[in-house]
């Protein structure tokens, strides 16, 4: 039982992370469509951001996350408006390829600056610590991104449900076509959700990175899971990046507890059989279901 | 430059008659067989540069000619390299016998795994591939009594050639051995894209609901495309097998995959020889750049990626298409249809 409840929140907490740096990622491929493998260059970029500002400049952990979150979405603009608009016409392959060429840049320019060894994990002193939950110590990091993660994902649900930009964006994604000749800034929008999904993607880098730690090919080593997070949950769905997120967190820590000689193995062929099964994902929105 | 090389629709003429641009068709061969003799301390490259333009070509029957979009073609190249080192240290070490059983089992991988996943397209069917190399690798990972894990397979040895050449210190047996390989599965290649086979495919990749209603079977043609292209992959990797004796878990991972469709959308796709530019360039740029430091290929050939996405739709064979044709005075147009 308690090493049950220490394997949901281990997955939680991880999933929570996963969801951080994913949400971006579904609602900009289900938005516009482009096949973007270079999303976790933005979370690695945020990440290698806060890590250094913490390290070699002392500024405070959360502060330090928060300016890597603004770094990264402005960076995400400016690829949006120069490398990412001509994309939007082209097949996947090309798509495929240049933001894989984005990701190369992103590594090679990343460990110019920092280093090619792997960063050390900045967790605070605050949060370097055990917390008595009632069962068991637990770790108040792993607490911390959970309640990170949730309330996160409760303002993005806000915005994404609740407000007039979101409901355009839903919109969008549902049927771009109608939302440009209703008079939508269909363009515009793409703008500011590929920014605002970057910036959400360096702050999981950021704050995740002592579940998800930095190193140099940590923009291509993680891409799947993402990707796996994008593709389970149904592209350009919101509540279905979250479930798949938990959900691929919790299967994923579950399998390399109880059964370690299959490692990752469990989680692939799931998703591989859940993909045959439902090949728009759990939760698709409404245009691709 | 070659008709092949000019557009898809210059092939569809029957090339029976001879014409002097045919010609072309022996200048890589010839710079590969002369490379043979003059570039001694070399071989190990080269022999590695064929083997990369083998996969390469294999990613253009199925990415390029099918249509199928895949990231996970690494897991045909990692299943024949697995197979023919596996095969050579447990059952035979004959070099053709262990490439022969290399080629059909990645084959056979490929037509499984294509059977099931390619009903599905787009972004899908591009998880589904990555999924499947995401599979392998960790089973290779796990299964360390078998495959030695993520120390790799090592303790390969190879018989000699036929019997006859012996794989030599100075990779000489090696290069000439990839390069025969290279040429057959090549000449293959040639003929399946210029087969009604490959007609079809053309016509799937610009219009699958069409050519399903005029009674092409759609998904068996890419079955067949697939499988094809995961036997010429697993034949590379059989080669990279064979000619390094190691294989390692890098040979399945995502990276491979990608390295492989960079090679050959830098070289141009659907052409056959696109492939044989890129996969040339990236592995030079590499050795070269690789010995500076290793990240910095990484910024050259992420930053020619986006140039040539951008900019060059056609890859490099595309620029040099560009370049004869405004040489020409563009008098190639009329000749085309």
């Amino acid at each position: 039982m308690t090493q049950l409840l220490t394997i949901l929140l281990d997955g939680m907490s991880y999933g929570m992370v996963l969801f951080i740096i994913s949400v971006g990622l579904t609602v900009t491929m289900g938005l516009m469509r482009v096949v973007n493998l270079a999303h976790g260059a933005f979370a690695m970029i945020g990440g290698y951001m806060a890590t250094v500002l913490v390290l070699k400049l002392g500024v405070p952990f959360l502060l330090a996350c928060v300016l890597a979150a603004i770094a990264a979405g402005i960076l995400g603009g400016l690829a949006e408006m120069t490398v990412y608009r001509p994309l939007y016409r082209k097949g996947e392959l090309p798509q495929v390829l240049l933001t894989i060429g984005l990701c190369f840049v992103a590594i090679a320019a990343l460990t110019f600056f920092v280093g090619p060894t792997p960063l050390p994990a900045i967790v605070p002193a605050w949060l370097d610590q055990m917390v008595d939950i009632g069962f068991r110590l637990y770790p108040a990091y792993r607490l911390f991104l959970i309640v990170v993660g949730g309330l996160l994902a409760f303002v993005v649900w806000l915005i994404i449900e609740r407000s007039l930009f979101g409901a355009r964006l839903r919109a969008a994604v549902d049927d771009p076509q109608m939302a440009r000749s209703v008079g939508m800034d269909v363009s515009r929008m793409f703008t500011i959700t590929f920014v605002g999904g970057c910036a959400l993607a360096g702050f999981g880098g950021a704050i995740g990175a002592g579940v998800l730690p930095l190193e140099p090919f940590y923009a291509l080593r993680y891409l799947v899971y993402f990707l796996i997070v994008v593709a389970v949950g149904g592209m350009g769905s919101f509540r279905g990046s979250l479930v798949a997120a938990l959900a691929i967190g919790i299967v994923d820590t579950a399998g390399r507890y109880i059964v370690p000689q299959f490692g990752g193995f469990l989680l692939y062929l799931l998703v591989f059989a859940l993909l045959l099964w439902r090949p728009n994902g759990l939760l698709p929105p409404k245009s691709v279901a | 430059m070659t008709p092949i090389t000019q557009n898809p629709p210059a092939a569809a003429v029957p090339a029976q008659s001879f014409k002097p641009s045919m010609l072309w068709h022996a200048l890589p061969w010839a710079l590969a067989i002369g490379i043979y003799f003059i570039a001694d301390g070399y071989h190990g490259l080269g022999t590695n540069i064929m083997i990369w333009i083998l996969f390469a070509v294999s990613l253009d029957l199925a990415l390029g000619y099918g249509g199928i979009i895949t990231l996970g073609h690494a897991a045909f190249f990692g299943a024949g390299a697995y197979c023919a080192g596996i095969f050579a240290i447990h059952v035979n070490n004959d070099p053709l016998l262990g490439l022969l059983v290399a080629t059909l089992f990645a084959g056979l991988l490929g037509f499984i795994t294509g059977m099931l996943i390619l009903h599905t397209r787009g972004e899908t069917l591009l998880m589904l591939t990555l999924a499947i190399a995401a599979i392998l690798y960790e089973a290779a990972n796990h299964a360390r009594w078998l495959t030695g894990g993520d120390d790799g397979l090592s303790g390969i040895r190879v018989a000699p050639v036929l019997g006859l050449f012996r794989f030599d210190l100075w990779g000489k047996t090696a290069y000439l051995y990839t390069l025969s390989v290279l040429f057959v599965w090549f000449v293959i290649a040639f003929f399946v894209v210029r087969s009604p086979f490959g007609r079809s495919l053309d016509g799937i990749r610009q219009n699958a609901k069409r050519m399903r209603a005029i009674g092409t079977p759609v998904w068996w043609r890419l079955v067949a495309m697939y499988a094809l292209s995961a036997a010429m992959a697993g034949t590379a990797g059989a080669l990279m097998a064979q000619t390094t004796r190691i294989v390692g878990l890098s040979s399945l991972e995502l990276l491979t995959s990608g390295v492989v469709a960079v090679m050959l959308v830098l070289g141009g796709e659907r052409r056959l020889y696109g492939a044989f530019i890129g996969a040339t360039i990236y592995v030079i740029v590499q050795d070269l750049a690789g010995a500076i430091s290793p990240f910095i290929w990484m910024f050259v050939i992420g930053f020619l990626l986006i140039i040539i996405v951008l900019f060059f739709e056609g890859g490099l064979m595309g620029i040099i298409d560009d370049v004869v044709n405004r040489l020409k005075g563009r008098g190639r147009k009329d000749q085309r249809s």
